[in-house]
């Protein structure tokens, strides 16, 4: 394959770690890497999160008035003040994740397997693991613990640099 | 017919990438993989994952709702 030799590379700084935000970086380092691209994910504030041994993914419509679900032919968009009541995240998630289910879309738990299964190399930010005190231990196997220059040293060699 | 079959039918992308490319590293150089989709935007990404991985997508149909590639592993 050309994988092989004269390989591509990409990087991704992941910063969010809520259910819908966190499959853009994931859907793009497997498919990269199926691609034959050295794939750098960097994780860091509540990206972080999505290295967790046991995820419990969540989202809420709460000032998202672009989150609308398709319900009865149309299109259904929850009132702020609802999406702000006891509730109403458990009821999205759940919605959201039997949507994604029903329609053949990966679990985010799936998609993380897929990437370590190719290498995809996964940075856990020291400075957000010190400030909401995160051990390693909490955490999946097979990353590397590391700054900002941990980053920047990679995306320099990287023809793709992406923040999401 | 093709040396090897897969089935992605009801998977969403980018599922059936990541299954056919599991799929044609189990392949001999030269051998052909036939891959069953149903997710639309299958088209456009099998011939820009042919282009940039090196391998032949040798000829793609439709068979009634499925969509159907032929890939030879030359990557």
């Amino acid at each position: 394959m050309l994988d092989d030799h004269n390989a591509k590379s990409m990087s991704i700084i992941v910063t969010k770690g809520t259910l819908d935000w966190a499959y853009p970086p994931f859907i793009l380092a497997t498919t990269a890497a199926a691609m034959g691209l050295n794939v750098t994910m960097f994780f860091t504030f509540y990206g972080l999160t999505l290295l967790k041994k046991d995820l419990n993914l969540k989202i809420n419509p709460l000032g998202n008035t672009a989150m609308e679900m398709p319900m009865a032919g149309g299109h259904m968009q929850m009132p702020n003040l609802l999406a702000a009541m006891p509730g109403a995240t458990a009821l999205t998630t759940n919605m959201m994740k039997n949507m994604m289910k029903r329609k053949g879309v990966a679990s985010i738990e799936e998609l993380r397997d897929l990437a370590q299964e190719a290498d995809v190399r996964m940075i856990a930010c020291q400075m957000t693991m010190d400030l909401f005190e995160y051990k390693p231990e909490d955490m999946i196997e097979g990353l590397t613990i590391g700054g900002a220059a941990t980053w920047v040293e990679a995306a320099t060699r990287c023809d793709i640099n992406l923040y999401i | 017919m093709a040396d090897m079959v897969l089935d992605a039918k009801g998977l969403n992308c980018p599922l059936p990438i990541l299954r056919a490319k599991k799929a044609l590293k189990e392949l001999a150089t030269g051998k052909t993989l036939e891959v069953q989709a149903t997710d639309p935007g299958a088209v456009k990404d099998f011939e820009a994952f042919c282009r940039t991985t090196g391998n032949e997508l040798v000829e793609h149909h439709m068979d009634g709702k499925t969509y159907v590639f032929t890939i030879r592993h030359t990557g």
